[in-house]
């Protein structure tokens, strides 16, 4: 058998090696992309309009703020550049930090848990071409949404300050080495950790140590308020200002390498050392982590075939919830209970909490120091920005939906088989579904609404009003989340993160921002008058503020039900 | 127990089922035999409830599943072809979530997961997480779940896939023992020695047509002049692949 194998191979027989190259090995992700943007023609024109209008607003967004703050810089004689500067330098610091939390969690899917590395490492490929296909795959998949952040901010710095036709291909080299350097770095701490612990505890590490530094960083950075550092009065003198902003902020930082370059082009003085960091570094780093890669990845590669120990202790959780949820009889409490399991020992899930704490705090801290004290500082003003703050508020509830109770329909496409063929009806899925999320961001809405009115002070019928109104609102949001979660399902999505951020969560967030906008509007005109008559005496219509409740009360009322309806209907006829 | 009637499933212009008839009596273990996209999931996914047909019906223990799908999947259990399940529970939670949704708890629950997940070998595993299952103990899991809340009717798509020859050989006697009190079966299989040793009844499906039916004699039968089960499957579904397969390797 040996000879007629090599006699069909003559490839083998001569003793030459098959070399896949790396366009072969990153040729199926291609195809795969290209199918997954060709596929599903239903709708296709709508989506990419939506798409495409939703990303121009956002540019425009970001180009709009950025290039009038950078023509004002210009206006400013001598600390103009100095102060451009320093924002891009702060721009690449911060896209810096996220690519390398984002490289080092995205290395672990690409280079341990992917589906196709059974076939690459069992397969005649080299290490480097798996190394660097992998690479590739790593930064494409961890850099996007970077990359989609720079274009407009790279815009407004080249128009602002005359870059050129040029400045596109500047921009360019400043941003690629800007993305591998952080795509090389985490992946080899990547790497290194998997050869300390199993590959999926270290997924878990790994979530709960990036969510942390994520957290941490916009904590730290909402506190030291930056805002007071932006006041050139609190400076001694100008001499000192201007001393801050010549020192560099961190030079071994290729952001400041990138900072350097992209302003030495902007500013007419052209100088090349900062490109040439930029590159030698990343060259550098690749080789450094090919080396590693060569060293360490197989025995990295074997360990993450090794699942950890993962017992469930049963402890006191089980008792203690089924008795508190046994009214519900036993269906939907084991429903309920199964939720509830699902998301705490999901690291990836619960570790989002942390976020969400860190929002809410930053949330509060921003309320607390909003100037509402002093001149200026009207009757309309004080009682316009606790209404703000029900927006707002909203908001917040409409992102945590949009991430813990939209996926959830998703998420059971693999185990769709065992709820349709058991004797459920698809409703008791759904309204499980929407109590298990409702009920933590009832208390999630209460608390915001409820601690930011008592530090605006408001009055009582304000903070009723506010406390009523948000409760209406999460019902809503909620049954929006479960039924636009249901009707645009993303069944084949292993990664609950990424569901929000598809087409439907797109359509979601819309529907429930207009809902939240339209029961404030509602509501408004009413207690403005209600407001006016209790302190200046002026006349109130009882009835307007009838209506006004009442409509909003019934917007929310059909925003809960009939979503989960029509979710219901869509569900029983999903065929998977 | 089961009764389809002139079941028909198509996607689009292609008819993955076309006009099925079967009547699966109480106490029956029926094989269901057809070569790969013939219509056999399809088939057992209409009759478990998870597809809906084209036209035709579907009734469990004289209840149209259509009509009034909670009675009609109270009397049944149903073994997918893939063992998919949430990753994050335990063997033991698991099976007290299936029992849940069939409005089952307490002792005699617990008692028969117990003595499933015994019988597979599974009890050490019971309070590991799925994630840390290989794929032949999911699948025990599965089919331990499928006969925790005791169903008169199991519906079992590929069972052996994945099993070991130990938990194969439990799981035909399970199978058997099941029929013998009175509990229907159906069963799709490649395994023609699975089917032929075990099955009261085979069905061959091919291009989403029933081709044969009956006992392993009727088939003798319709097949004039074959051999065993084997011999009687490729000449109703077609010799050719097998033909063509020699000329490949000698090619």
């Amino acid at each position: 058998m040996p000879e007629t194998a090599a006699a069909a191979h003559p490839a083998l027989h001569d003793g030459a090696r098959p070399d896949p190259s790396l366009w072969h090995l990153l040729w199926p992700k291609w195809l795969t992309a290209r199918a997954r943007g060709t596929g599903e023609k239903r709708g296709r024109g709508a989506r990419l309009t939506i798409l495409a209008v939703f990303g121009f607003l956002f540019w425009s967004f970001v180009f709009g703020v950025l290039y009038r703050l950078l023509l004002y810089f210009r206006g400013v004689e001598e600390i103009g550049p100095l102060l451009a500067g320093k924002l891009l330098g702060l721009l690449l610091v911060g896209f810096f930090s996220i690519l390398l939390l984002s490289n080092v969690i995205t290395a672990l899917s690409s280079f341990f848990l992917a589906k196709d590395l059974d076939l690459l490492v069992a397969g005649p490929v080299d290490w480097l071409r798996v190394y660097l296909a992998k690479l590739v795959e790593t930064v494409l998949n961890s850099s996007w949404m970077v990359v989609l952040m720079a274009i407009p901010m790279f815009a407004a710095y080249g128009i602002a300050y005359k870059g050129g036709w040029w400045f596109p291909v500047v921009a360019a080299a400043v941003l690629i080495p800007l993305l591998i350097i952080p795509g090389v770095i985490g992946s080899a701490v990547t790497l290194t950790l998997v050869n300390v612990f199993p590959a999926r505890r270290t997924r878990d590490i790994l979530s709960v140590i990036a969510v942390l530094t994520a957290g941490g960083i916009v904590l730290l950075f909402r506190i030291v308020r930056p805002e007071r550092l932006a006041r050139p009065e609190g400076f001694r003198s100008l001499v000192d200002f201007v001393t801050v902003l010549r020192t560099p902020t961190a030079p071994y930082l290729p952001s400041e390498w990138a900072q350097n370059a992209t302003m030495s082009w902007l500013q007419y003085r052209l100088d090349y050392l900062p490109f040439y960091m930029l590159w030698t570094t990343a060259a550098a780093a690749v080789v450094f982590g090919a080396l590693l890669h060569r060293t360490l990845y197989l025995k990295g590669f074997s360990k993450a075939q090794e699942s950890s120990a993962r017992w469930a202790r049963a402890g006191m959780f089980p008792g203690v919830a089924s008795r508190i949820l046994s009214p519900l009889g036993i269906l939907r409490r084991e429903l309920v209970l199964k939720e509830l399991r699902l998301f705490f020992r999901d690291t990836t899930q619960w570790s989002q909490l942390i976020l969400l704490a860190v929002l809410v705090v930053v949330y509060v801290f921003n309320i607390k120091f909003l100037p509402l004290r002093g001149e200026g500082i009207t009757f309309f003003l004080l009682n316009v920005v606790p209404f703000l703050n029900l927006v707002l508020a909203g908001f917040v509830l409409a992102s945590v939906a949009a991430r813990f109770i939209f996926p959830g329909v998703s998420l059971e496409g693999r185990t769709l088989w065992l709820l349709r063929s058991s004797p459920m009806s698809m409703a008791d899925l759904l309204w499980s579904k929407f109590w298990v999320g409702t009920t933590p961001l009832l208390v999630l809405a209460v608390a915001i609404v409820g601690v930011t009115d008592y530090l605006l002070a408001v009055a009582p019928f304000m903070f009723a009003v506010s406390v009523l109104t948000i409760i209406a609102m999460t019902f809503a949001v909620s049954g929006l989340a479960v039924g636009f979660g249901t009707m645009f399902p993303q069944f084949e999505t292993e990664n609950a993160a990424q569901i929000p951020t598809s087409f439907g969560g797109l359509l979601f967030m819309m529907s429930a921002i207009a809902v939240i906008g339209v029961v404030v509007i509602l509501e408004a005109r009413p207690v403005y008058s209600y407001l006016r008559f209790q302190t200046f005496g002026e006349q109130f219509d009882s009835l307007e503020m009838g209506i006004g409740f009442g409509l909003a009360a019934l917007l929310c009322g059909v925003a809960t039900v009939v979503p989960i309806r029509i979710a219901r209907t869509r569900l029983e006829n999903v065929e998977r | 127990m089961i009764k389809i009637s002139k079941l028909v499933k198509q996607y689009g212009d292609f008819t993955a089922v076309d006009g099925v008839d079967l009547d699966v009596p109480r106490g029956e273990l029926f094989g269901f035999l057809g070569p790969n996209g013939a219509g056999k999931t399809t088939t057992l996914r209409m009759i478990a409830g998870i597809l809906r047909p084209t036209s035709g019906t579907v009734q469990i223990g004289g209840v149209d599943i259509a009509k009034d799908p909670i009675a009609a999947k109270m009397k049944l259990g149903f073994i997918p072809d893939r063992p998919f399940i949430y990753e994050k529970l335990t063997g033991g939670e698991f099976l007290r979530f299936v029992a849940g949704l069939y409005d089952q708890e307490g002792a005699q629950v617990e008692h028969r997961a117990r003595e499933l997940l015994a019988l597979f070998d599974l009890e050490e595993w019971r309070d590991e997480l799925v994630e840390s299952y290989s794929h032949g103990m999911r699948q025990k899991l599965i089919i331990s779940s499928a006969f925790v809340h005791r169903p008169e009717v199991i519906v079992v798509d590929e069972p052996m896939v994945g099993l070991d020859p130990k938990a194969a050989r439990i799981l035909k006697d399970l199978f058997r023992e099941y029929t013998n009190r009175g509990h229907t079966i159906m069963m799709s299989t490649h395994s023609l020695e699975v089917a032929e040793s075990l099955c009261h009844r085979i069905g061959i499906i091919q291009a989403g047509k029933i081709r044969a039916l009956g006992t392993m004699a009727d088939l003798h039968g319709t097949a004039a002049g074959s051999g065993g089960l084997e011999d009687i499957f490729l000449k109703l579904t077609g010799e050719n692949a097998a033909r063509a397969l020699v000329d490949v390797l000698d090619a």
